[in-house]
């Protein structure tokens, strides 16, 4: 069974139509990776499965009593507020000091449970970020671009966490992400998103689908698509105009 | 022991500054600075009607700052310049109350008193009352804590806890028109947002946590309140500017403190 799907599900947002007839879902331990142009839905298409928007038509199902660790994309912390690493991790729900540092040992951030929120660096704040998500002992993590700001070094070292988070904890990863040659790699499916599902499946398959090259590939010249594809002399792609459109 | 009037007043003025204090926090946070001017100011209008139809002025100024709370409230999410909506709303509000007042007839009414509280005329009843919504603010307060505090610092992480954004807001817009009509007598409708701000300001250079930040604009309010109340005896200065005042003093003195110390990183 799945721990969570849609099915034909579209969302609106202030009048404008976010995601259209999505069928999404994501089982157990697997590693699904969500590509697509900025504006594509990719963040909706995470919140709507979170319960933060609502499906305008058709469905979101959730597992019974799922627990989902979310790592938001941005997360603005007002200077006005006095917030130390440790009193964020018992937001909203009061932990235990023991399991608050076992999980910043396990992201690596033991050090910062007693610095103020806005103090920390990007990747510091990534880190604790995803130690929060870790202590709703989850079945699921679902991340929105965990390695925005952080340099090539760093978001190396936490795609790499989060792989070992995955192969420890038996959770399945839900991302969405900019960087597609870790997207490829390290992902068991890719689905590739544009106000609509255009293409989903195994990376490579994805990798040499028209829709995906329209999307990726021949605006770019290849630059952005995966290079082991590049020699794929497919003809450039004519009949995807469902993926170029918003 | 509540016959003397300076008595009164100063519990009057824990209890206004108890209340302001873990709310103002929220307004300081939140950046509803604005949101409280309006509110405040519409109360005046309130008070106008409250005079005209013979009912207290606590149920009038409540019952139409609440109203200006929501209209805020409804509107602040459909993509207005909400700064240029709200100071054409909040000094709107204050100008249409005055207008309203002159047009009581036969009525004598000290504006003044409105305008900038009464705190040495705080009668029993009067106290009854402040203490009564202080409480109840303070309560909702504690009861919504972690869920305020979680929806402030972000929305999308606060619905993946199951926690409704927008319910924890009208909470924090109900407080804020229950802390406005309280505080009417004590410090008057325009100088309320001063002492929701103020503390909660002055005690964030001092603060390392949200609870503490709370806890020490709760003591510098209650401070303010009797310090402002002995000034305004010994000086004959207006009382609720005098409250005001000293939490101004005390604001610029924590600035201070917080440049002095280690940064609190």
């Amino acid at each position: 069974m799945s721990l969570l799907s849609t099915q034909n599900m579209s969302v609106s947002l202030g009048g404008h139509v976010a995601l259209r007839n999505v069928d999404f879902a994501i089982s157990a331990g697997e590693i699904v990776t969500v590509v697509g142009p900025n504006g594509s839905g990719k963040s909706t298409l995470l919140k709507a499965l979170i319960g933060a928007v609502r499906a305008s038509e058709g469905k979101v199902t959730r597992k019974p009593g799922l627990r989902i660790g979310y790592v938001p994309q941005r997360l603005h912390i007002d200077p006005t507020l006095p917030l130390t690493v440790r009193r964020f991790l018992s937001l909203p729900h009061k932990r235990a000091e023991d399991d608050i540092a076992f999980a910043l040992a396990r992201v690596g951030a033991s050090d910062l449970d007693d610095k103020q929120m806005y103090s920390l660096s990007g990747g510091q704040f990534q880190r604790v970020l995803l130690a929060r998500a870790l202590l709703e002992k989850p079945e699921i993590l679902i991340l929105d671009e965990p390695t925005t700001g952080l340099d090539q070094p760093g978001s190396a070292a936490l795609y790499s966490l989060i792989e070992d988070l995955r192969r420890e904890t038996g959770a399945a990863v839900l991302m969405v992400s900019h960087e597609l040659h870790v997207v490829m790699s390290a992902s068991d499916r890719v689905v590739c998103l544009n106000g609509h599902v255009c293409c989903h499946g195994a990376p490579d398959i994805v990798a040499s689908a028209p829709e995906y090259r329209a999307l990726f590939g021949t605006g770019t010249h290849g630059a952005l698509a995966l290079y082991r594809h590049d020699h794929d002399h497919s003809h450039e792609v004519d009949d995807h105009e469902g993926c170029t459109h918003a | 022991m509540l016959d003397d009037f300076l008595l009164r007043a100063t519990l009057a003025g824990i209890g206004v500054a108890l209340a302001a204090a873990p709310l103002g926090c929220f307004v300081v946070w939140r950046r509803m600075a604005y949101f409280g001017d309006a509110t405040s100011h519409a109360a005046i209008l309130g008070v106008a009607l409250s005079l005209a139809l013979s009912m207290s002025v606590f149920t009038g100024a409540l019952a139409v700052a609440l109203i200006m709370a929501l209209t805020v409230s409804a509107l602040s999410g459909r993509g207005y310049a909400m700064d240029t909506l709200l100071g054409v709303m909040a000094h709107s509000a204050l100008a249409i109350g005055l207008v309203a007042v002159s047009f009581l007839q036969g009525v004598r009414i000290d504006l003044m008193g409105y305008l900038f509280g009464d705190i040495l005329a705080v009668s029993k009843s009067d106290l009854a009352v402040i203490w009564t919504g202080a409480g109840l603010v303070i309560l909702f307060m504690l009861w919504r804590w972690s869920a305020l505090l979680t929806a402030t610092l972000n929305v999308d992480l606060a619905m993946a806890s199951g926690i409704d954004p927008k319910r924890e807001q009208l909470i924090l817009t109900l407080c804020l028109a229950v802390v406005v009509a309280v505080a009417i007598k004590v410090v008057g409708v325009l100088l309320i947002v001063a002492l929701l701000i103020i503390p909660a300001a002055a005690a964030r250079p001092l603060a390392r946590t949200p609870e503490s930040m709370a806890m020490i604009a709760a003591a510098i309010g209650g401070l303010s309140a009797i310090l402002g109340l002995r000034m305004s005896l010994i000086y004959d200065t207006p009382a609720g500017p005098s409250i005001v005042c000293v939490a101004a003093g005390l604001f610029a003195f924590s600035l201070i403190v917080g440049r002095l110390r280690v940064p609190s990183v």
